[in-house]
């Protein structure tokens, strides 16, 4: 019962996905995207993640989207940082790998948190194992060993969000 | 039009972006650095310039694609990004010399 609720589910995800990308509501284009999505449900065994019901509650869209309005805050943040390192004579940078501990459980959100570390000024996640998240940092700061202060200034400003939103 | 504006500004906004993400893949060291500058500019610029197209074209068929686009783009870049860094470290692509540390590689030992 439960997959075919999750199945029903992906097929209107993607039938929906159709619809907007076609963009037309004739007979024809509807019922192949409605046999389309079918039968890409039937082959995409695991288009959701497992806790789908979570889908369906607003406070975490509430949350969701204020992750995107930081993350848009910092995604700008970061192009005027490149672009600063770029187009300056002396090219400052001091680049390492440095490893950043998370407190988020699910899969879900450590995806989410590496991929708005990638976008965030001058870092660049390499790895997850675990709980550590390995990054690759354009301008490494003075206090190598202090993993507390890197990991508040990497991920702390997700974790808030984000934690609210999947786990 | 009234939109006018908002195009010119996004367009070229995102191929600013777009510029310095391809001068820092000529300038920055190495890979890491490189996919730095390419991942941030070039996901960005894209994005804008998608977003211009939606505002010049509005709620038709290339305004909803360009908005489809520009989300894809946000979503997956960073991933492919993650992916190509992981790859390179693990084929054994060393860091640019000039590079403080690496605790990748303490940590895995590749």
């Amino acid at each position: 019962m439960e997959t075919l609720k999750r199945r029903l589910l992906d097929m209107l995800i993607i039938f929906v996905l159709w619809l907007l990308l076609t963009w037309s509501l004739d007979l024809q284009g509807v019922v192949a995207g409605a046999i389309l999505a079918a039968l890409f449900a039937l082959v995409l065994s695991r288009l959701l993640p497992p806790h789908v019901e979570r889908l369906f509650s607003p406070v975490r869209w509430f949350w969701a989207l204020m992750h995107i309005i930081s993350l848009a805050f910092w995604v700008v943040l970061a192009n005027f940082d490149v672009m600063y390192r770029v187009l300056h004579p002396n090219l400052p940078i001091r680049p390492g790998i440095v490893k950043v501990k998370t407190t988020l459980k699910s899969d879900e959100a450590k995806a989410f948190l590496a991929n708005s570390i990638t976008l965030t000024p001058g870092t660049l996640t390499i790895d997850i194992i675990d709980d550590w998240l390995y990054v690759h940092w354009i301008n490494v700061h003075e206090s190598l060993e202090d993993t507390e202060a890197i990991t508040r200034d990497i991920a702390g400003r997700f974790e808030v969000t984000l934690r609210r939103v999947f786990d | 039009m009234n939109n006018g504006v908002a195009v010119y500004i996004l367009i070229s906004m995102g191929v600013t972006f777009d510029l310095v993400g391809a001068i820092g893949l000529i300038r920055l060291p190495d890979v890491y650095n490189r996919l730095q500058a390419a991942t941030k500019c070039v996901t960005l610029g894209t994005a804008l310039i998608l977003l211009g197209v939606v505002a010049a074209s509005g709620w038709s068929a290339m305004g909803i694609k360009a908005l489809l686009a520009a989300i894809f783009v946000l979503w997956t870049s960073p991933t492919g990004s993650h992916a190509l860094a992981r790859g390179a470290h693990i084929a054994g692509v060393p860091l640019w010399s000039g590079s403080v540390i690496d605790k990748y590689k303490e940590d895995t030992g590749r």
